[in-house]
């Protein structure tokens, strides 16, 4: 039975995750924005067979809350094996291009709180010598896009920050994995009109729980998306500001 | 998004579609009308909702409470039934009633009042709901049972979802001790021979149900009868099935094949009596994903209708035109209903025989087929299942509903399908 902990877990990749996670009979701590939505997910986790599920209601961004968070999950738990980051909010370009306030709102929802979870549990799992640590950064963060380049940018310092963390903690034991997910049908995802290229929830889900089991530190989800990332890399940048991606 | 029903017949999309899967959020306001859409499983058009809104509610699929000793399971209304098996099978527990496919949710199921091969004990979908939440347009939500709300309760069984939306809904699940079917089966030559084997298969068997060759000159087919046996072990359905990955461009199904496929099925080497696993007793077809998609890009009908059993001379009429319109049908099958009344004012089962029968879409000679089909069973007192159709005329389906009339005021103002639109 492992010890999970899972921010962000009204997210429908992170619920996904948590049914199969409960399936096995693991006891997970769900951390989210929203009390009625945890806790009916929480009373679904259980009768799909979690050994317990316990919640607390935080909001990521308010960074002081966080350390009381960790405290409680690992008292509910009676210790931490994983803990899985999937929160995230998709911002609308557009408007952020107009707003200086609201770019730095999502610069701080998808980038500064996650470092600031990931220093917390990376600093955790470095004391006791073993743990995993997920975290759910994108695709988009592999390169500035003009369509989604705010969201991106924060993504890809998640990116950077957790290549340095993974670096400073690989040999005290620990693994820290970057999930980057392409196109998932979700809620988030909505207002998009959905082609082959999109995933379930549920497929994503599948790659992460497996991935943390292999141990691996990066992980694109659907796999094909490590090709079609690798290609827009290496565009060179003098054809690709010319580019409408 | 070109959303089709599982008949794959050519519809206008809808022009909205939205995710709906938070079961304490209030109903969007659109300026059209709207409808709750599932798993896409219905054959016909009450599921789709062309140029209005779809809400689509797979996401509404949590689990919400399980009394271990009652066997009473609250879930919401996105959650299929093939997760309940999945979850509850393991554990001892069975659905009361569940149709020839396990991938619908549990608000299809109440909607379309399903039915089972064993309504000659159960009854229908119904009849094992304790009670539901109905969210109406204006914001309304009614705990409906029985006892509370009674009037809703009978309007939303069986109401094609037309009533609003349910949010959640308490089933009562049956207790298993394997998933171990003891099937027999008998082939019969003749209606007469499937009365005399079904009246006596009734009284000692939960399940049965029987297939025929409507192509025979004369009705012969095979007969089931199923129980669940005890003592076996409590493991849940083989893996992932076959699928039939893409639309072939023209129908698998035609005369040739058909024939060739029904000699061999009445034909083939037949155990008097065997034990199966309750997935291919149950869910013949969920072994193969998508075989809608035999039919080809037109897509294709199914034709299931109820007519009381003092008027079954009339299946006599209707096997004969099918044999005489040449277009036979791959997937014929029978089955009585028992006298359990169903719950719901618009349910399709009642006392009778039923018979199910997917026709490919061959446009104006199926068409007319039916027409011909329709005034047999009116004229019998039958009525067609609302969840297979998308051609009766608003006629047929306001007569053969006698309480249609007590129906009509819970129609949400908001709620409406491309089936309401055509027979109401």
């Amino acid at each position: 039975m492992q010890k999970i902990l899972i921010i962000g877990a009204t997210s429908a990749i992170a619920e996904a995750t948590a049914r199969l996670w409960a399936a096995r009979g693991d006891a997970l701590f769900l951390v989210g924005r929203r009390a009625g939505r945890l806790n009916a997910i929480a009373a679904d986790l259980r009768l799909r067979g979690a050994a317990a599920v316990g919640c607390c209601v935080m909001d990521a961004c308010a960074s002081e809350s966080h350390a009381a968070m960790l405290d409680a999950a690992v008292a509910a738990l009676g210790g931490l094996d994983v803990a899985l980051i999937a929160y995230g909010s998709l911002p609308d370009q557009k408007a952020c291009e107009a707003s200086v306030d609201l770019t730095l709102r999502e610069i701080n929802v998808n980038g500064l709180s996650v470092i600031a979870l990931a220093t917390l549990l990376g600093n955790k799992f470095a004391a006791q010598g073993a743990g995993s640590l997920a975290v759910i950064s994108s695709v988009a963060g592999d390169r500035g896009r003009q369509s989604n380049y705010v969201y991106g940018a924060a993504k890809g310092m998640v990116t950077l920050f957790l290549q340095g963390l993974r670096n400073r903690l690989a040999r005290l034991g620990v693994q820290v994995l970057t999930i980057k997910p392409g196109f998932v049908d979700t809620p988030m995802t909505a207002a998009f009109p959905k082609g082959a290229l999109w995933a379930k929830p549920d497929a994503i889900a599948r790659g992460i729980v497996r991935a943390i089991e292999q141990k691996s530190d990066e992980v694109y989800l659907p796999a094909f998306w490590w090709l079609i990332m690798t290609i827009i890399r290496h565009i060179p940048e003098r054809v690709f500001k010319r580019l409408s991606l | 998004m070109t959303l089709r029903s599982w008949g794959q017949l050519p519809a206008q999309p809808a022009a909205d579609e939205r995710w709906w899967g938070d079961r304490s959020a209030a109903l969007p306001s659109v300026d059209g009308s709207m409808l709750a859409y599932g798993n896409g499983r219905s054959y016909g058009d009450v599921g789709l909702n062309s140029g209005a809104t779809l809400l689509h509610t797979r996401g509404l699929d949590r689990l919400i409470a399980f009394d271990e000793q009652s066997g009473v399971l609250a879930c919401e209304a996105g959650v299929l039934l093939d997760e309940i098996l999945a979850i509850f099978v393991p554990r001892g527990w069975f659905l009361p009633v569940t149709p020839g496919t396990r991938f619908v949710t549990i608000g299809g199921a109440i909607a379309n009042d399903v039915h089972s091969k064993n309504h000659h004990r159960a009854g229908s979908f119904g009849c094992h709901v304790r009670r539901f939440e109905l969210l109406r347009s204006d914001g309304c939500r009614r705990l409906c049972s029985p006892d509370e709300n009674a009037e809703w309760f009978t309007a939303t069984i069986g109401g094609l979802g037309l009533t609003g939306l349910i949010t959640w809904a308490e089933i009562r699940l049956r207790r298993i001790d394997g998933v171990s079917m003891a099937v027999s089966n008998t082939r019969f030559d003749g209606l007469d021979e499937f009365f005399a084997l079904n009246t006596a298969a009734e009284a000692s068997h939960e399940y049965t149900v029987a297939w025929i060759d409507c192509l025979a000159s004369r009705p012969r087919g095979i007969f089931m009868a199923g129980d669940h046996l005890g003592g076996g072990e409590l493991a849940v359905a083989p893996g992932k099935p076959l699928s039939l990955p893409l639309t072939p461009p023209f129908s698998l199904i035609n005369g040739l094949s058909l024939r060739a496929f029904n000699q061999a099925y009445y034909h083939r080497p037949l155990p008097a009596r065997t034990v199966t696993h309750y997935a291919p007793f149950f869910y013949p077809l969920d072994g193969i994903a998508r075989w809608n998609r035999l039919y080809g890009p037109r897509g294709f009908y199914q034709y299931q209708f109820v007519v009381p059993l003092a008027a079954r001379v009339a299946l006599v009429d209707i096997l004969a035109s099918i044999a005489a319109s040449e277009q036979g049908s791959f997937l014929a099958v029978l089955k009585t209903f028992g006298d359990v009344p169903s719950p719901g004012l618009l349910s399709f089962p009642m006392p009778g025989v039923t018979l199910a029968l997917d026709f490919p879409n061959r446009s104006a000679p199926t068409l007319a087929l039916f027409e011909r089909l329709d005034a047999i069973v009116a004229a019998a007192g039958g009525r067609l299942y609302a969840a297979k159709d998308t051609r009766m005329s608003g006629e047929f389906f306001q007569r053969s509903n006698p309480r249609l009339s007590e129906f009509l005021p819970f129609i949400d103002p908001k709620f409406s399908s491309n089936f309401s639109r055509r027979v109401l």
